[in-house]
Parts: C-alpha cells; structure tokens; sequence
C-alpha cells in the first residue's frame, strides 16, 4: 500500500536525522545571551574540544529561562550571570556547587547627546538624573542576569521604579540584542554588558556614557546539574567542562579573547 | 444471467418528497428497454437505484427467475462522463479495478475496449481535453471492458451533435449484439424508435405504461403517455378511443 | 534601509561556508516534517472528505481552526513533552534536529489534511457518483480522487513546506539555536538580527528566499514532466 510504504519511508527519513551526530561525547551547557552572543564561545569551546574530544552545546537563554532548563534537567551544566540566583538554584538542590568563572562589566550606553547628563563614573546618581528627566530607558525584563542587576540598581538609587516608570520606561521582555536594537532605535538608555556593546553591530548614535564604576562589576558562576535530581546528567564531561574553565588553560582563554584590541572578560576563577 | 429483473413497489425519497413512488416493473432479459417521461418523473433516480448508487426506502428489485439471485454485472454511462485527470487508458482502467484483474490481462482487456470503440489511438492522451463525443465513447470502453450483463444509459447522447449521436448508437447496438441488456434513458424519441424494443413511461414516479415501442407510440393507453408523446409527436394521429 | 540591503547584497560573495550547514540543515528538517505532515495529512483528509458520520462538520470546523497554530505555542508544548522533567523525557530529543521536525511537522499536518480535504471533497462532488458507478471500493475511490487531484495537492504540500521552512518560534524553542547543531536559517537570522548585524541577518534571509525558490522551481519541473508524461 501506497500510504504505508511512504510513512515507512518517512519515519526512516526522521530516524536519519534524529541518528546521534556523532559517536563522540558531548555536554549540553545552559548558558546566556551574553556569553553567546559576543562570541566567547566561539572562541573557547574549540579549545575545550581540541584539549578533552568532548563536544560542548551551548543553548543561550537569559539567566532565569537558563536555571529553568536547568532545574528541568534539560542541561548538564549551567553557566550565567546571577550570584542570588544561583545560589537559590543549588541551596534548592538543583546544582551541585557554584563556583566563580569570569566577570565582564555592565554600561549603560544612551544617546551621543546625553539629554539626561547621565555620563560619568556613578551608576545609581546617572539612573537618579534619567529618571527625573523621564528620558527615554530600555529593560530587558526578562528575568537575565542583567535585568535583575538593572532592578538592583534602582533599588539602591533609592526609586521605586513601580511608582516613578511610566512611558519612558520600556520593558520589552527580551535578550540584550533586542533591548540594544530598542534603544538604537528610540535613541534610548540601556544598562548592557560590555561584551554584548562591543560586539554589537547596530549602534545609531549611542555611546557608552557610564563606566568604570565598581557597582558595574558581573560576575559569572558555573554550576553543574546535580545528579542525584536528574540521573542522566553527564557528570563527569560536564565535571571536566568545569574544571577545564577554571583551569589555567581556561582562565587564559578567556583572557585572550578580545574585540577590536579589547579584552572583554576577565577570568576569576578561585585558585 | 441473472434477469429477468422484477422491481416491486421501488419508493425513493429525495428532500422529503418521494422522487419513485411504487414502481412495479418486469425487465426482461434481452434487448434494450427505452424509459421515458417528462423532467422529474424519477427516470434517472430509477437507473440510480438499479445501479445500486441510492437505496430506496421501501420495495425490492429481484434478480433472476425466482427475484433470489445475485445482481447483474452492471455499468453506467452518464450524460457527462466524469474523467480522472490521467490518460484516456488509466480512465478505462478504472472499470476494471474492482475486479482484481492481473495487471497484464487489464492491459489487453483495457487496450481492446478501446479499439472496439474507435479511441486506440488516444490511448495515452489527456481524457480531459477530449471532445464531449470522444470522451462519451471512453465511457462506453470503460462499459466494454467490464462485459455487463446490464448496461444503464442515462440521456448518453443529449450533449452531442447529430453525427457523434449516431457512433454512439452504433455502439449501444453493438453491445446490445454482444449479449447485454441495456435499459435507456432519452429524452430522444426519435433514438427510441432507432433503438428500444420495449419502451417505459414514467410520470410522476410511477409506471404509466410499458410496452412494445411501436404500439405504445401510435397508440399510448394512458393520458400521461399520451400527454408526453404529444409534446414530441404533434403530427400523429391517436386512436380516440381511450 | 538601501545602506543594509546593499550591504547584504555585498555579503552574499563572502559568506562564512557554515551558512551552508546551516541551510542544509534547514532543508533536512522542514522537508521531513512537511514529508510526515503529507504522510498522516493527506489520507485523513481525504479520509475526511469523502467520510459520513456524526460530528463531521465539527471535525472539519476544529481542523481549519489548527491550520492557524501559532508556532511559538507547539513549539512550547513539545519543549514540555520532551524535556526531561516532561512525559518524554527518556528519550532525549530535546535541542535535537529531531525535535525540530517534530515540532514542524504538528504545524504543518493539519494544514495539509486542511487543504486535502477541501480538494478531494470538491473533487468527490464531481467524480464521485461515477466512481461509484464502477463499483470502487471506498478505498479505490480514494486513489482515484488523489490521482485526480495530485497538482492541487501539490500546491498545498509546497504551502506546507513554505509554513516549516519559514517559522522561527517552534524551531527556537524546541531546538535551542545550539551552533552546529540546531541552528536553522530563521534561527540564524534571528540571532544575527539580535546581535545588531542586521546586513548580515538580511543577507541570511536572501540566501533562504533563494533555497525556497529552488524548491519551488524543482516542483514546477517535476509537474512539467509529469504532465508531459500523464496528461
């Protein structure tokens, strides 16, 4: 029968796909948009492969979506940018046990003109001036590492953002390439990361206006998936993917990687 | 052969009315049997029903001499043959597909209906871009290469000129020839009289009369009969008596 | 807008070879989901079509209905089934091109028994008396009506395949954008939009439009021949 013949044919067709792509090993790795999109891994995952054979996937998801994945046990490790919440993510048990990678630092990047005088060394004083001038600002609101360091800062500028935001404060529920295309787009403020600025290509007439100040400092944890929640965690590939990272081998990756000249993050690991 | 046929008391009903309305009909076994009768007399709805493409709401059709046999073998040719969009082969081939016939056998069989019907040389044309009385002609090779026992003509030349009329009677003849009964549907006296040797009329769902062709034209028992004809026949002259 | 498009046009002659991964893959996986959505589509829509029975207008009211499933939502609902902590999860498939054509394949099977049934019934209205008339089974019928039909259905099974090639919402989700591994063309093109390179993002979409036209002009050659052929 004709009908038979092409579902056999199909479901072969799938099977091919879905076959494993290659015998080797590989590791899944929640990690965020930052990391990903600036292109670190592009850079340093090579390296990892060349130095173990093991293959390292990356999904790149905003901090909360990547803790998710992990707490489904959809990953083998995860690699993000929130201390609080991942420490929530292991005292729950989802994760065996942070440890510190790398930090980059966050800017907030605004319009060539400056509308608001924001510019300088001093965060919490910069969001004071924008938000009195109800300038325009652009939130990821996504639950990201990057959001939450963003709704810390308001906080200990001393506003409340429930009662002060109003249509100059966009939160557009995206990662950090949107909310830089938002706020090129409306010629807006934006807190970043440096790594994500420097490697984003989309810039209209923003600038950096705001660095330097240690607030701005983010730091990065890797945490691997603890098996004893989710069995078919890869533990020991996803063990030596940590290792590896906080190896010399793996701190000096990440020092060596740059964009136009700039390092953009800056190993930390404990020794 | 499993005729005679004998319809008793057929009732179908379309969109609540009763289309057949007791029909009662003995069909003998050779020949053709003209049905006539003026639009919406249940002409077609009676072929539809013998051919088993609607059921009837009460009544029987009886096969064969005791009306316990299986039905005939049967085909149908309609006044517009549907095509399928393939070659004028894989049309005629159709007919012979609920038979399971070997696929070399349907071959010769499908290749010698069409011959027989003049259309060889099409074998491997579009059915579709066809003239009407080509395409007529590939449904009477579908019907030759099922050798019907019964063969059921709904109006088959009404669409058709003169000349192509008169190749499609041949063929009708031909088949007759061959041992087939054929029960036909005309709005075309004149084929009638070419053509039948007994003739139905239907009125009104019913059987007005049946008889020989030539009796029931010159001398009609019924005032339906009459009424019909006369629309079609001005110029005879009827018996007055009746 | 011009700078861009220009600047696009110029990255055609020097992109990275990994685009050709990236649209190979693109290819694999919406081709097989459209194959399994024509697999399962195309007989229950004719099953449909020709089929009498209670609730039939309801079935078909539902069906139409699905034919506008948003991607982001399958796409969402496969991630639950085949996560580890969803009903599924023992099978692993989760951020693999085989969830890709999953995911594809649930959006584009209704859409093809959709349109299937639609053509085969007004097919049905035309042919179907007389196919009865020849003693075909319902079966046989059904053939007949698909063979009669197969250049319509064609059409749909190309719009199937414009509705899995183009989607970005099941394919991200349920494939995790993973480079190497499950980054599709509307992925890619979702990324580098996001990165802010947007010559290179319109590029992406230019090199896409060109594959579906291929895939277009393949099925137009196929049905020219066959014409030719068959008639």
């Amino acid at each position: 029968m004709a009908i038979l013949r092409r579902l056999f044919l199909t479901a072969t067709l799938a099977a091919a796909i879905a076959a494993p792509a290659a015998a080797q090993q590989s590791i899944t790795v929640a990690s965020t948009t930052s990391t990903e999109q600036s292109g670190l891994f592009g850079h340093l995952l090579p390296a990892f492969r060349a130095a173990t054979g093991i293959e390292v996937k990356v999904v790149a998801l905003g901090t909360g979506q990547a803790l998710d994945v992990g707490r489904r046990g959809d990953a083998d490790v995860v690699f993000v940018h929130d201390q609080a919440a991942e420490e929530k993510f292991v005292a729950e048990g989802f994760g065996m046990k942070r440890i510190p990678v790398m930090y980059n630092d966050f800017v907030i990047v605004g319009p060539g003109d400056d509308p608001a005088k924001a510019a300088g060394k001093d965060t919490l004083e910069a969001l004071r001036k924008i938000a009195a001038a109800k300038a325009p600002f652009v939130s990821r609101g996504d639950k990201s590492g990057t959001h939450a360091a963003e709704l810390r800062y308001w906080q200990r500028a001393g506003l409340d953002l429930a009662a002060i935001r109003s249509d100059w404060y966009r939160e557009i529920g995206q990662g950090m390439g949107p909310a830089l295309n938002a706020s090129s787009a409306a010629n807006a403020y934006v807190l970043t990361d440096r790594a994500t600025w420097l490697a984003f290509r989309n810039r209209g007439q923003l600038r950096i206006l705001v660095e330097g100040d240690v607030r701005l400092f983010n730091q990065y944890g890797v945490i691997l998936v603890d098996p004893k929640r989710h069995p078919h965690v890869k533990t020991e590939a996803g063990q030596r993917f940590i290792d590896w990272l906080i190896s010399p081998a793996g701190q000096q990756g990440i020092a060596a990687y740059r964009i136009g000249g700039e390092q953009l993050f800056f190993p930390n690991a404990p020794r | 052969m499993n005729l005679p046929l004998r319809i008793a008391g057929l009732v179908v009903e379309a969109g609540g009315r009763r289309v057949l309305d007791g029909i009662d009909l003995e069909i003998a076994t050779r020949g053709i049997t003209a049905v006539i009768g003026p639009n919406g007399a249940g002409k077609s709805t009676l072929l539809r029903a013998l051919d088993g493409l609607v059921a009837p709401s009460a009544g029987r059709i009886g096969h064969g001499r005791d009306g316990a046999g299986p039905p005939p073998r049967r085909a149908f040719v309609f006044q517009r043959t549907a095509l399928l969009r393939a070659s004028v082969a894989r049309n005629v081939a159709l007919a012979l597909e609920a038979e399971a016939v070997p696929a070399a056998e349907a071959r010769a069989r499908v290749a010698h209906a069409l011959a027989r019907v003049g259309l060889a040389d099409r074998a491997q044309d579009a059915a579709r871009r066809l003239s009407g009385g080509e395409q007529q002609r590939v449904a009477f090779a579908r019907a030759w290469a099922r050798a019907p026992e019964l063969l059921l003509l709904d109006e088959p030349t009404a669409s058709l000129d003169p000349a192509t009329t008169e190749e499609i009677e041949r063929l009708v003849v031909a088949l007759r020839d061959a041992g087939t009964k054929i029960l036909l549907v005309s709005h075309n006296l004149g084929q009638v009289g070419r053509l039948a040797e007994d003739v139905v009329v239907l009125a009104a769902g019913r059987v007005a009369e049946h008889g020989p062709v030539g009796t029931v034209f010159r001398r009609p028992a019924t005032q339906a009969a009459r009424a019909y004809l006369q629309g079609e026949l001005p110029w005879q002259s009827f018996d007055a008596s009746s | 807008m011009l700078a861009t498009l220009s600047e696009a046009i110029a990255l055609l002659s020097s992109l990275d070879p990994s685009v050709a991964g990236i649209a190979a893959l693109s290819l694999r996986v919406s081709l097989a989901a459209t194959a399994i959505g024509c697999a399962i589509g195309i007989p229950a829509g004719a099953f449909l079509a020709i089929a009498r029975f209670p609730g039939r207008g309801a079935a078909i009211v539902a069906l139409n209905a699905l034919m506008g499933l948003p991607a982001v939502v399958v796409g969402l609902v496969i991630y639950l089934a085949l996560s580890r902590s969803g009903p599924l999860g023992h099978l692993g498939l989760l951020f693999t091109p085989a969830a890709m054509v999953a995911a594809q394949a649930v959006l584009v099977t209704p859409l093809v028994a959709a349109l299937s049934r639609q053509i085969v019934e007004d097919a049905d209205a035309e042919l179907g008396e007389q196919l009865r008339s020849l003693g075909l089974s319902a079966w046989r019928r059904v053939r007949a009506l698909l063979l009669d039909v197969r250049f319509s259905l064609a059409v749909a099974v190309l719009a199937a395949f414009g509705r899995a090639i183009a989607e970005v919402g099941a394919v991200l989700v349920v494939g995790g954008n993973i480079a190497g591994h499950t980054r599709t063309m509307t992925t890619a093109i979702s990324l580098e939009t996001q990165k802010g390179d947007l010559a290179l993002a319109l590029a992406l979409g230019i090199v896409l439009l060109g594959l579906v036209l291929v895939v277009n002009a393949a099925a137009a050659a196929l049905r020219a021949h066959a014409l030719r052929r068959h008639g």
